[in-house]
C-alpha cells in the first residue's frame, strides 16, 4: 500500500501573526512549522504504515526552505520526501497550487493521498478536493476517522451537528482534520536520519500533464485586491432590562430590526 | 570553534522542548508533592527512544551521540529535574557501563531492553559508609560454584525499586597496590527479582522528590557467574568511568535547572508589578538577570564541550573526558544552586510557595551539587590534574 501525504510550511500564528507595509504576510518573521490538519494526515498515514506496512511518501511545494517539513517528517516516520520548488510555481493560489502538487502526483503510484482539511494560513480547504479533481480520484473531506477495508477506505465525515460514513475505492484523497489524532513525536535516532536522508527535489520540468497557463502567479485565476489584519469590534451596547420578559423582548425587537427574524 | 549547533541537534532540542512542555511540565508539580515516581512519562519516553539517545540502534538505541543526550537531560529538567534524573541514572548509570564493558551476551541481554526503554537502570555503589570514599566498601561478592553471592546493601540509589537492572559494586577480595593491602572491588549486573535482593526505606528527600530513591539489601543473593561485569578487580575503574559520564548527566541536569529557572524568572519580571511598573523595569533586576544568563551560558559551553569530548573518546579511548566532565558538573551545579536561589528571590513571597515552580526548582537544584561527586570531589578531580 502506497500512501502519499501532502504537507505545508506555514508561519506558527502562536506567536503573533505579522504583517509586510503591503499587507502580506512577513513569513521571514515567523517561525514556520509544520500545518496541524496535515500533520494529523501524516499521523494517520503513519498509522496505515504501523499497521498495514505502508510506504509513505510526503510531498510539499514551497520555497527551498520547505524542506524542514519533510525532514521533520521523515523523523516522525514517513519514508520519502518529495520538495516541489521552482520560481515560476510561485505566488500559487488554490488553482495553480493543486495544478502543480498533480503533476507531481502523476509521477508517482499511490492508494491513498491524503492532505489536511485546510492551512492556518490560507484557510482556503480548496487544495485537496482539487488535486483530487484534477486526478479525477473520489474524495471524502473533514475526515475524523480512517479505516482501511481490502481495497476500501471506509470514513467517518464531520459534518455539522452529526457525521457520515463513506466508503471509497482505492485509489482516492482523504482530507484531514487535526482532531483526527494526537500526531506522535519525532525519535532522537529519526532526526539523525533525516538530516542526512536525500530529499528529491522537483521543478516546473518534472510535472506531468499541466500546462504552464494553469501554473504560478501567472496561472493564479485568484486576484488579491487587498489582505489586512482582523478588524477589531466595536465595544456594542450593553442593555440591562429589568425583568428576563424585558429583555427577551429586547432582543426580539433587535433582531426583528436587523431582519434576522 | 564553531559553536553553532547543528541541524540535527537544533531539531532534537526542539523535540525535546516540545516533549517537556507537553508531557513532562503537567506532572511536575504533582509527582513532587505526592512523591510519586512519573512511570507514564517513562513509558512515553521509553516509545520515543529517549531511553537510549547515545546507544548504537544495533542494541536498540537511538545512535546518537552524548550532546544529544545532555539536551534531552538539560531540556527535561528546565520543567522537571526529578524525569531529568531519571534519564540521567538510566542512561549514564546502567547503559553506559554495560555498553562500554559488557560482553556481547551482556549487551543483547541487558543493554537492548534497556535502550529500548523496555528495561529501567539503576547504579548501586555508594553504601552508609562509602560515599565519596568509594574504597570504603562492605558489600562483599564471594565466588560459589557457578555463582557470585552478594551480602551487604547500597544506600540512596535513584530509580531504586522502579529499576529492573541494576549495576552493582562488591568487593570481591584483598589486592596489594603499591605495598598496601586495598579492596578489589569488581562489578554485577543485578536483575530485580534475583532471591536475597530486597529494597529497604525510600528515601524522603528535600529534592527531586517524585525520583525513587531506595536502599538496596543483599542477603545471600545468588547471582549467575556471567553476570560480572567487566574483568574481576577492575570495579572501582568501572565506577570511576561510569560516574564521569554520570557527571555529565548532572551536569546537563543542572544546566535545565538553571535555564528554567532563568526562564521563568524573566517571564515573572516581566508580569509582576510594584511601585507601578514591571520589576524587569527595575536596573537591579535586569543586572541580576544579565549575571544569571550569562552563568547560564557559561555553564551550558563546558556542559556541551565535556560532551563532545566523551563522544571524542568513544572514537579514540586514549582520550580523557574525566576533568571536562567534573569542571561542567562542578559549574554547573552551582550555577544551578545561585540562579535558583535568586529566582525563588525574584519571585519574592510568591516564590516561597509550593505552587510556584522555582521553589520546586531550588529544591531540586542542592541535590546536583551532592550526588555522582560532590563539588568537593570535582575540585578534587581538577585539581589532580593541574598538579599531576
Amino acid at each position: 500500500m502506497k500512501v502519499i501525504v501532502c504537507i505545508k510550511q506555514v508561519p506558527d500564528t502562536k506567536g503573533g501573526v505579522k504583517f509586510n507595509p503591503d499587507g502580506t504576510l512577513d513569513r521571514g518573521a515567523m517561525l514556520a512549522i509544520m500545518n496541524p490538519d496535515d500533520k494529523a494526515g501524516l499521523e494517520a498515514a503513519l498509522r496505515l504504515k504501523d499497521e498495514y506496512g505502508a510506504e509513505v511518501t510526503v510531498l510539499t511545494m514551497g520555497l527551498p526552505k520547505a524542506a524542514d517539513v519533510l525532514r521533520e517528517a521523515l523523523a516522525m516516520g514517513a519514508d520519502k520526501g518529495i520538495l516541489v520548488t521552482d520560481r515560476v510555481l510561485g505566488g500559487a493560489d488554490t488553482w495553480a497550487t493543486s495544478t502543480t502538487i498533480a503533476g507531481a502526483i502523476r509521477n508517482l503510484e499511490y492508494d491513498l493521498i491524503i492532505t489536511g482539511r485546510q492551512a492556518i494560513d490560507g484557510d482556503t480547504a480548496q487544495v485537496g478536493p482539487q488535486i483530487a479533481e484534477h486526478l479525477d480520484i473520489p474524495v471524502i473531506s473533514y475526515a475524523q476517522e480512517i479505516k482501511i477495508d481490502g481495497d476500501k477506505v471506509i470514513v467517518k465525515r464531520q459534518y455539522d451537528d452529526r457525521y457520515h460514513m463513506l466508503e471509497a475505492k482505492m485509489p482516492c484523497l482523504i482530507t484531514a482534520l487535526s482532531e483526527l489524532n494526537e500526531p506522535r513525536y519525532m525519535t532522537p535516532g529519526g532526526i539523525f536520519d533525516a538530516v542526512n536522508a536525500e530529499i528529491t527535489t522537483w521543478g516546473r520540468a518534472d510535472l506531468k500533464d499541466v500546462d504552464d497557463a494553469n501554473l504560478g502567479l501567472a496561472g493564479s485565476p485568484t486576484k488579491i485586491a487587498k489582505a489586512s489584519d482582523k478588524v477589531r469590534k466595536g465595544a456594542g451596547e450593553k442593555v440591562i432590562p429589568d425583568t428576563p420578559e424585558d429583555a427577551v423582548k429586547y432582543i426580539v425587537g433587535k433582531l426583528d430590526e436587523k431582519h434576522v427574524i | 570553534m564553531d559553536f553553532t549547533l547543528p541541524k540535527e541537534h537544533e531539531m532534537a532540542r526542539q523535540l525535546f522542548k516540545d516533549f517537556a512542555e507537553k508531557e513532562v511540565k503537567p506532572l511536575a508539580q504533582e509527582i513532587d508533592q505526592e512523591h510519586r515516581f512519573p512511570r507514564e512519562t517513562v513509558e512515553k519516553m521509553a516509545k520515543y527512544g529517549f531511553m537510549g539517545i547515545p546507544v548504537p540502534k544495533e542494541y536498540g538505541g537511538q545512535g546518537c551521540d552524548t550532546l544529544t543526550y545532555a539536551m534531552c537531560v538539560e531540556e527535561l529538567s528546565k520543567v522537571c529535574g526529578t524525569t531529568g534524573v531519571i534519564v540521567s541514572a538510566h542512561t549514564s548509570l546502567c547503559i553506559d557501563p554495560i555498553m562500554t564493558f559488557g560482553t556481547e551476551e551482556q549487551k543483547q541481554k541487558y543493554l537492548v531492553p534497556l535502550a529500548k526503554g523496555e528495561k529501567l537502570g539503576a547504579f548501586g555503589l555508594t553504601e552508609p559508609g562509602a560515599g565519596t570514599d568509594a574504597q570504603g566498601q562492605q558489600t562483599k561478592a564471594v565466588e560459589e560454584g557457578d555463582e557470585w553471592v552478594l551480602n551487604g546493601s547500597k544506600c540512596f540509589i535513584t530509580n531504586g525499586k522502579e529499576a529492573d537492572v541494576y549495576v552493582i559494586f562488591a568487593v570481591t577480595g584483598k589486592v596489594e597496590k603499591r605495598g598496601r593491602m586495598m579492596k578489589e572491588i569488581s562489578a554485577f549486573i543485578v536483575e530485580k527479582g534475583t532471591p536475597g535482593f530486597t529494597f529497604g526505606t525510600k528515601e524522603n528527600k528535600m529534592g527531586i522528590c517524585g525520583s525513587a530513591t531506595y536502599e538496596l539489601i543483599f542477603t545471600d543473593c545468588h547471582i549467575p557467574k556471567d553476570n560480572l561485569l567487566g574483568q574481576r578487580g577492575k570495579g572501582f575503574n568501572i565506577a570511576m568511568h561510569t560516574l564521569d559520564g554520570g557527571r555529565i548527566g548532572i551536569a546537563a541536569q543542572a544546566l535545565g535547572l538553571a535555564g528554567g529557572a532563568l526562564e521563568t524568572t524573566i517571564n515573572y519580571v516581566k508580569e509582576r508589578k510594584q511601585f507601578g511598573r514591571a520589576i524587569g523595569q527595575f536596573q537591579n533586576t535586569q543586572f541580576q538577570l544579565a549575571d544569571m544568563a550569562t552563568k547560564v551560558e557559561a555553564a551550558k559551553l563546558l556542559v556541551y564541550k565535556a560532551a563532545k569530548k566523551k563522544d571524542e573518546y568513544k572514537k579514540d579511548p586514549k582520550v580523557s573526558y574525566s576533568v571536562e566532565a567534573a569542571m561542567a558538573k562542578l559549574c554547573a551545579a552551582e550555577v544551578a544552586m545561585e540562579v535558583t536561589t535568586k529566582a525563588v528571590q525574584y519571585h519574592g513571597g510568591y516564590g516561597y510557595i509550593k505552587e510556584y515552580d522555582v521553589e520546586r526548582m531550588m529544591r531540586d537544584a542542592k541535590i546536583t551539587e551532592i550526588y555522582e561527586g560532590t563539588s568537593e570531589v570535582q575540585r578534587m578531580v581538577i585539581s589532580a590534574a593541574l598538579l599531576k
